[in-house]
């Protein structure tokens, strides 16, 4: 099958990739590059576990046509820590216990970091909007809403 | 922030105030790889040459296979392997297998006939997903379309379609003699007749799919040490590898299982379909091969907590009492086992609900239908028939006027009841958990019933068991000649005197003594028939005094029959029977290799409890 | 084998859609269709033409480019009246990605924004030059043949235009219905109305039984009576996962009632 040459920056640094036409962006991370923190969970839209951010902008790499990034900026939960510390949402998800079996943290996180790039003190509504496209179905939402708003407000209680 | 409040003040005294970790913030021990992406469920393990497994799956409820074709998908591109039923070692299983409870029924993949829609009948292995794909819509089957049956009463009626061909009256068979689960305590049908009214109510569940978020997956691969290494999503790890073993009629010791991190389960994920599908792909392959089910495969395929339907008839007397309670339930199995009738069993145990009733009976019907294989999820076998019971409560209160919180209070089981699967009652709070929900919702209770306790008035006649009517309906076959009534007798043909009289009937002794449950516990006397154990000196038979609330039976009681449990039996139940095997003591427990009768030869190292 | 092709004008790209071949616009259900292997087809025809992704102002109408995003109606100041459907659709990533155009071709449950767009009359605008009303694009869905390059729509006075999604999960899922009303009024009657439902047959469609009754009445209880009476007439909802067609014909009146007089809530 013939391969297209895609490159991308991912986190932050420069990548390149052969690519199947069709591929989808999902698994041209996951198996093409090995960057395993989107996870799939329906490959239809729903369940945003897969979402990553393009050029800043919340989407579903499952519904992403590998090639349509070419040129562009793709941020994943890999590059959400900046250095050895966490980000305020990570740290926030795990003060207040908002992930049990985490397969929809790594979507969770990249949701609210598109919302709290764009609004940096949201209302809980405004959470609750943002991560409507992102199915939990461990949690019952609350605790990631109460750590989202917590990362915002930077009230995150910290454990000793 | 979610708060905890802890109601230290009820039920101070039995325990020590010492907790450590319950109420104090904690870090759980996996977040940090969540929070990064980093946590490794099975599809997050890189193989090179990775293939990928799909299945051809039944469009039909219900079908005979006259022939497949895979001439076509073998020659499309990327196609590695067709993977054909004769090419599963040994294609027969049962889940429970691995635990002795019930008989092979399920193929892997099916080769005479399709029983659900999305049966899986054979799969292509190919380099990519997509090719995989294309091949499976490239093989024709040739389908002979049989009748359907999906609705558990229709599936019982004596013309019904046979859905399994190892269970051909379309139920489970328990205890090798009845078509259904029963659970016979006291005497209904007196408490019908005693009561000033009888209500009747049914309730039904459908089938809830767990939806984990992850889909169920798994990729093996040869390893270079003779072995398979499995990375599965499974929650039940040596389930799946025992499965797996029996299914590829390989040794367990060839089989490396990693599991642990699991994208949510909820009971979804015990039922060990794909580790032996993708082993096998490795096996025939001898390359890395996944076989991950898709959202939609996890939908229709995935088994479902499967739907039950429950018959509820009260005997109430006016002031609330409830003196009598019958159930007729049905679970849903879809058209294999897998652990609907472990369900069942752990249902019945549950009867009838956390209420003191004397007199209580149940059937209960594990039925097979054309519909997805039933497997477990959260509340394994009591969600559908709570559901059932506290609906019936509402509707009970109503009957009665009385007050719905107040009804459960008084019904309640207190501290030494003596429950109908014949145990004590221990450590009950449901009068403590009505109490806290009505002042926590504002709910107005009478004065006696907020200063009720589990605490008191429980045990004494309350402990006592009753007469109890047995009766031999329902058994295994009887359906398919005539029909016969789904409910539990209430003219029983067989009496077990009060107390403690009964003998205790079980399908394995207990292998030690001390496993041996005590007489005043099960209300039975131990059977005095094993040579190896002395004889206990037997509970004296308490009175036959009913319980206080049991009803007195309107004509004399005749005189305490035994029925039966098995008509080769002797029936003299003191007298040691003819001389039988020697109940199977391990010679070598806690060690890798050990055989047993009855015990799988495909697992080492395990033993019964 | 699959095949992606990608030209730099919508014309180019309608010449080349044909056989065994689909237009990919956002992708959220032609994706889905790849993923799931569908034999349907083997070439993905796409288009970087700008023009697509433009809104624009003609007269008293909206121009929107069939490639303009949900999320790019819902930020659009020119299009605040259509701002409450394109919300409805989707989460935040879906709707970066899902197109106007695209709307107009998906399948039940999905298309609210088309039930929209049908209740306001808009024209949908072919990329070869026709223009047709959304009405018989609808009806003939399946049938037709051609790209859709943009579609434009009046712009209804304040408070004329209603929208409101029916949905069992919150805040959002997929349709239990959508319904869209556009309500004119002359001397303070209703006039020209158009009710529309969506996820209440195979396609958005109008209930003309039910405009005509509301046509010269006030909107307050007694007088939408009888439009409520007519709510469903002419629709042939499906049982689908979400609802049953049953079901979504007992409460229709119910949600016209609440999208005409909207209910005060504490």
């Amino acid at each position: 099958m013939e391969k297209t040459a895609l490159n991308f920056t991912l986190n932050g640094a420069e990548t390149g990739v052969f690519v199947d036409a069709g591929a989808n962006l999902l698994d041209v991370l996951r198996r093409g590059v090995g960057d395993q923190t989107p996870k799939y969970g329906c490959g239809q839209g729903s369940c945003g576990a897969c979402s990553v951010l393009i050029d800043g902008e919340l989407h579903l790499s499952c519904l992403t046509l590998a090639e349509t990034v070419a040129g562009k900026s793709v941020e994943t939960t890999a590059g959400l820590a900046g250095g050895p510390e966490l980000h305020a949402l990570q740290k926030a998800f795990i003060d207040g216990f908002a992930a049990q079996c985490g397969y929809c943290t790594p979507g969770m996180l990249m949701a609210a970091r598109a919302l709290l790039d764009s609004n940096p003190n949201p209302s809980r509504d405004d959470v609750a909007e943002a991560i409507s496209g992102n199915i939990c179905r461990c949690t019952g939402y609350e605790p990631i809403i109460d750590a989202i708003l917590a990362a915002a407000s930077g009230s995150g209680r910290r454990f000793g | 922030m979610t708060t905890i409040e802890f109601r230290k003040d009820l039920f101070a005294d039995e325990r020590v105030d010492d907790l450590k970790q319950i109420g104090k913030p904690t870090v759980r021990q996996d977040i940090l790889g969540h929070v990064t992406g980093r946590s490794p469920y099975y599809d997050d393990h890189l193989f090179d040459g990775l293939l990928h497994m799909r299945c051809v799956r039944s469009p039909h409820h219900h079908a005979r296979i006259r022939s497949i074709d895979t001439s076509a998908a073998e020659r499309m591109p990327g196609v590695r392997r067709i993977v054909m039923p004769s090419d599963v070692p040994h294609n027969i299983n049962t889940l429970l297998s691995l635990i002795n409870f019930g008989r092979d029924d399920e193929p892997l993949l099916s080769h005479t006939k399709v029983s659900y829609r999305g049966e899986p009948v054979c799969a292509v292995i190919a380099d990519t997903e997509r090719q995989a794909r294309a091949a499976i819509a490239a093989v024709r089957v040739d389908w002979e379309v049989l009748p359907h049956v999906l609705d558990v009463e229709e599936a019982l009626e004596p013309d019904a379609p046979v859905v399994n061909e190892e269970y051909p009256n379309n139920t489970f068979d328990y205890h090798e003699r009845y078509d259904h689960q029963k659970l016979r305590f006291g005497d209904i049908g007196a408490g019908f007749a005693q009561a000033d009214r009888v209500i009747e109510g049914r309730y039904q569940m459908s089938p809830i799919e767990q939806a984990p978020l992850e889909t169920c997956g798994a990729i093996a691969a040869p390893e270079t040490n003779d072995r398979f290494v499995c990375y599965t999503s499974t929650q039940a790890l040596f389930f799946s590898l025992g499965t797996t073993a029996k299914l590829l009629d390989i040794a367990s010791s060839r089989l490396h299982f990693v599991g642990g991190t699991v994208g949510g389960g909820f009971g979804g994920k015990v039922d060990s379909i794909v580790e032996p599908m993708a082993t096998l792909g490795a096996v025939l392959t001898g390359r890395p091969v996944k076989f991950m089910w898709d959202r939609p495969e996890e939908m229709q395929v995935g088994a479902p907590r499967g739907g039950e339907r429950w018959y509820i008839k009260d005997g109430v007397m006016n002031d609330g009492r409830i003196v009598a309670r019958s159930f007729t339930g049905f679970f849903d199995c879809g058209a294999y086992t897998r652990l609907s009738s472990y369900a069942i069993i752990k249902a019945t145990g549950h009867l009838p609900g956390p209420y003191t009733i004397p007199n209580v009976a149940s059937n209960v019907y594990c039925v097979y239908t054309n519909r997805t294989p039933a497997t477990a999820m959260r509340g394994f076998g009591i969600t559908g028939v709570d559901f059932a019971i506290e609906s019936h409560m509402d509707k009970v209160a109503e009957a009665v006027g009385m007050d719905p919180v107040e009804l459960r209070i008084l019904n309640a089981y207190r501290d030494g009841d003596m429950k109908a699967h014949r145990r004590l009652a221990k450590n009950t709070a449901l009068i403590e958990c009505c109490q806290v929900a009505a002042d926590k919702a504002g709910w107005r209770i009478g004065p006696q019933f907020a200063a009720a306790s589990s605490l008191s008035d429980g045990g004494g006649d309350r402990a006592l068991i009753g007469e109890t009517v047995t009766d031999q309906e329902g058994r295994i076959g009887e359906r398919r000649q005539r029909r016969i009534p789904f409910a539990p007798s209430e003219r029983g043909t067989g009496r077990i005197a009060a107390g403690t009289a009964g003998e205790a009937v079980s399908a394995a002794r207990p292998q030690r003594d001390d496993m041996q449950p005590e007489p005043e516990r099960i209300g039975h006397k131990v059977s005095a028939a094993d040579p190896e154990r002395p004889a206990q000196p037997a509970a004296p038979p308490a009175p036959a005094a009913p319980p206080p609330q049991a009803p007195q039976p309107a004509q004399a009681t005749p005189p305490p029959v035994y029925e039966p449990q098995a008509p080769a039996e002797p029936p003299a139940p003191q007298s040691p029977p003819p001389a039988q095997p020697e109940p199977y003591r391990p010679s070598e427990p806690f060690q890798r290799g050990v055989k047993r009768p009855g015990a799988s030869r495909f697992i080492s190292g395990t033993r019964r409890r | 084998m699959l095949s992606v092709e990608t030209f730099e004008t919508i014309e180019e790209a309608a010449g080349a859609v044909g056989e065994r071949s689909r237009f990919m616009a956002g992708g959220t259900l032609l994706m889905v269709a790849v993923n799931y292997g569908n034999q349907g087809f083997d070439r993905i025809v796409r288009t970087s033409d700008r023009r697509l992704g433009e809104i624009s102002n003609a007269g008293d109408r909206v121009h929107i480019g069939a490639g303009v995003t949900m999320a790019k109606v819902a930020a659009s100041r020119d299009l605040a009246f259509l701002a409450p459907a394109a919300r409805s659709v989707g989460g935040p990533a879906i709707r970066n990605r899902a197109t106007v155009g695209g709307n107009l071709f998906a399948p039940h449950p999905y298309g609210d924004f088309a039930t929209a767009l049908l209740a306001l009359d808009a024209t949908v605008h072919w990329a070869d030059g026709r223009e047709e009303p959304i009405e018989t694009v609808l009806q003939n869905r399946g049938q037709s043949i051609g790209l859709a390059a943009a579609v434009s729509v009046p712009r209804p006075q304040a408070d004329e235009f209603r929208f409101l999604k029916v949905a069992r999960v919150k805040p959002k899922g997929a349709s239990v219905m959508a319904l869209a009303a556009w309500l004119p009024k002359s001397a303070g009657r209703l006039e020209n109305t158009r009710i529309a439902f969506g996820a209440m047959g195979a396609t958005a469609a109008r209930v003309k039984a039910c405009e005509a009754a509301l046509n010269g009445t006030n909107l307050d209880e007694r007088g939408i009576e009888p439009a409520l009476q007519a709510a469903t007439e002419g629709l042939s909802p499906q049982d689908d996962a979400l609802a049953s067609g049953w079901y979504r014909r007992e409460v229709a009146p119910i949600h016209l009632k609440r999208l005409l007089i909207p209910e005060r809530r504490l």
